[in-house]
């Protein structure tokens, strides 16, 4: 039928046959989207009396907010915190290679570095909209260098820093720029921390507990002072314990700020965190569970040597460690894989899955109000998967940009 | 009138369904020519639409050349809010179907001025070429559309008030919370739907069955205003066997016994697929 709109010429399409993850369930609806947003059909009916230009139709298919990965440290070879000189190109490289895994927006993440590679890295991509070029860019994650010695993982030490005045010219002097950056991880219990959390978040950079040894009481102060997410939940902190539960307590805290939220990233990959542990804290906390893939350089490659920051890693299968050592150094699995594992071994249900890796993190960012939901007015990236979670296709703006190949 | 009585809620919205099917087939419709059709809302004809969006889904109806006009809706409830006529109709009808947006008129209750709002929808009407088949239902008092208990019998589309009885009946659609529910609405009247050439009232459910005996065995009374269409020379009542439950045993063996005839009406189903 011809377009008759009185609002927007724009093409319209209607996704047909399908299930879209709205408030929270599943809803057999249409899904309607113009100019890269969803579209309230009943308005379109009513007050522009429109139609659709195009149907497209989904056999049957799930249709759920595309994926936001809010740690991954690189993948396909390219290791983010590698100072290059063109890092625009392994950015993009692996923002489209993460379409096939769903993901339509995330956050390349820099390990511990030295500054010469921050002011080197930062300036060189501006936050930017997804497309057939590859998911959307929402800003750096900053893990390090304020950490802890003890929880640095597969950090390197040397790289390590302290607040030596806990004001923004730590922050300059060792990042060079916060422009493009979305989330910095730190350590509260370092001295000085706490005017650090207050100047990030005052720039609307999310703070990220975690490479700490904090206890319960620190973590709630910085919380208070406004840190909203953990880094890799029971990963490079203090593990729990029922007299000091440690960062690990803030998931049923009861000192956080009425009307706030503390998310936390889970690595669903079956090897970072007992399965298990992955339930207590689902259960504990099931609003705040953030999947992350925390991938690495070797994501997407064979298994052998590879480099991550400035050490060199090995892969042994599903396992990724510090060469000649036992340290997880970081994942390998794909957010679409962590998204079934999760299901699976938490045994939570589809709608909560699927959220664990859109709509939670675009709470966590602050985004949620045109990420990670299918609500009216948001971004139309999407994802459309079978039953098993398995992804069939990719969409950014409501532009196709990924189908799996029969 | 013909009074059609099938066994259950369900057979009596698929014999409605399919009559209206037939109807539109029938007619052919085009660019050229519209088949009009007046439609109510509720939960009575809920069952009827979806019959209907079964017929569209598998080819056999097509509502591109068909023009719709509601009986009615709230006065002052947001159109979007979900209990409005216009949610209900797009939910559970519009929404399915092909029809054009353009052909979907619904009385607008947060018009700025509403009783120029009735005399447009009169004139749309007219403009139509009248309506060719008036699908409505009956209230437990027996009112057709919002025309309650006390409405003139040639009245036309006006504001009115809503009898206590309808808003009692409405409070489960509003948590049932009498406060919540619209007093006023903006209806087509008797006479509006009077001067469509055919009318079908769907009746079901033993709730109903007092009005329906009220409106079909008693006199023309504008205390119950189905009772109009008695007048009316092409009327049809489809019902379930509950709200035939106070008729006269008389009336419903009479009736029963033409079903045969009335059958013929509906089947064979025609299809535009033919």
């Amino acid at each position: 039928m011809p377009s008759n709109k009185s609002v927007s010429d724009a093409p319209i399409s209607q996704f047909t046959n399908c299930r879209i993850l709205r408030e929270h369930t599943l809803q057999r609806e249409d899904l309607w989207v113009r100019e890269g947003k969803i579209l309230d059909p009943e308005k379109l009916f009513f007050d522009e009396q429109g139609y659709a230009d195009q149907q497209v139709d989904c056999e049957a298919s799930i249709i759920a907010p595309g994926f936001i990965d809010v740690q991954i440290n690189g993948g396909y070879g390219v290791d983010f915190s590698q100072p290059s000189e063109d890092v625009t190109a392994g950015v993009s490289l692996v923002a489209k290679k993460i379409l096939e895994h769903g993901v339509t927006s995330f956050c390349p993440t820099l390990v511990t570095s030295p500054p010469a590679v921050y002011h080197k890295v930062l300036p060189q991509i501006k936050v930017h909209d997804g497309g057939p070029h590859g998911a959307g860019f929402l800003g750096f994650h900053l893990e390090g260098p304020f950490i802890s010695l003890e929880k640095k993982g597969a950090h390197p030490e040397r790289y390590l820093r302290t607040f030596r005045s806990g004001g923004i010219e730590d922050l300059m002097e060792a990042y060079g720029s916060l422009d493009n950056v979305a989330m910095v991880t730190l350590a509260p219990e370092l001295p000085r921390s706490q005017s650090v959390v207050r100047e990030l978040c005052q720039r609307g950079i999310t703070v990220s507990l975690g490479h700490s040894v904090a206890n319960l009481s620190q973590a709630e102060d910085a919380v208070q002072h406004g840190a909203s997410f953990i880094t890799h939940l029971f990963n490079a902190m203090l593990p729990f314990h029922h007299r000091d539960p440690g960062i690990v307590g803030l998931l049923t805290s009861d000192q956080i700020p009425a009307g706030r939220t503390v998310f936390y990233g889970m690595i669903a990959d079956g090897i970072h965190t007992n399965p298990a542990a992955l339930r207590i804290a689902h259960r504990a906390h099931p609003s705040g569970l953030v999947l992350v893939t925390d991938a690495i350089t070797a994501m997407g490659l064979p298994p052998g040597h590879h480099t991550l920051g400035q050490q060199v890693i090995e892969i042994q299968g599903l396992h990724a460690y510090v060469t000649g050592t036992k340290t997880l150094s970081g994942s390998i699995a794909t957010m679409d894989m962590c998204v079934q594992h999760f299901k699976q071994a938490s045994g939570c249900s589809v709608e909560e899955a699927l959220e664990a890796a859109s709509l939670h993190p675009a709470q966590l960012l602050g985004i949620s109000h045109k990420k990670g939901s299918l609500d009216y007015g948001a971004d139309a990236d999407l994802v459309l998967l079978d039953d098993a979670l398995n992804i069939r296709a990719t969409y950014i703006s409501g532009e196709e940009v990924w189908r799996k190949q029969a | 009138m013909r009074l059609v009585i099938l066994d259950d809620y369900d057979l009596a919205s698929e014999w409605a369904a399919k009559y209206i099917r037939n109807r539109i087939v029938e007619f052919k419709p085009s660019a050229d020519r519209y088949f009009t059709l007046g439609l109510p809302t509720g939960s009575t004809p809920y069952g009827c639409y979806q019959k209907l969006i079964e017929f569209y889904r598998s080819g056999d109806l097509s509502f591109k050349y068909v023009k719709t006009f509601n009986m009615d809706e709230y006065v002052g409830l947001p159109r979007a809010h979900p209990e409005s006529y216009h949610s209900y109709m797009w939910n559970n009808f519009f929404k399915h179907i092909d029809i054009d947006p353009a052909n979907a008129h619904i009385l607008d209750g947060n018009a700025e001025d509403l009783e120029a709002e009735c005399n447009a929808y009169e004139q749309k009407i007219a403009a139509a070429g009248g309506i060719k088949l008036f699908v409505g239902g009956i209230g437990p008092d027996g009112h057709i559309a919002f025309n309650e208990p006390g409405s003139s019998l040639v009245s036309r589309t006006r504001v009115k008030t809503l009898a206590k009885d309808t808003i009692v009946a409405n409070a489960r659609f509003f948590g049932n919370n009498l406060s919540k529910v619209p007093t006023m609405s903006l209806t087509v009247g008797v006479g509006t739907v009077m001067d469509a050439k055919e009318v079908m009232i769907l009746i079901t459910g033993a709730h109903k069955a007092f009005a329906l005996y009220k409106a079909i065995e008693e006199g023309v009374n504008h205390m119950w205003t189905v009772s109009a269409f008695q007048q009316h020379p092409h009327t049809i009542f489809v019902c379930d066997e509950d709200a035939t439950l106070e008729l006269r045993v008389k009336t419903v063996k009479y009736f029963k016994g033409l079903m045969h005839v009335h059958n013929k009406l509906v089947d064979p189903v025609l299809s535009i697929k033919d």
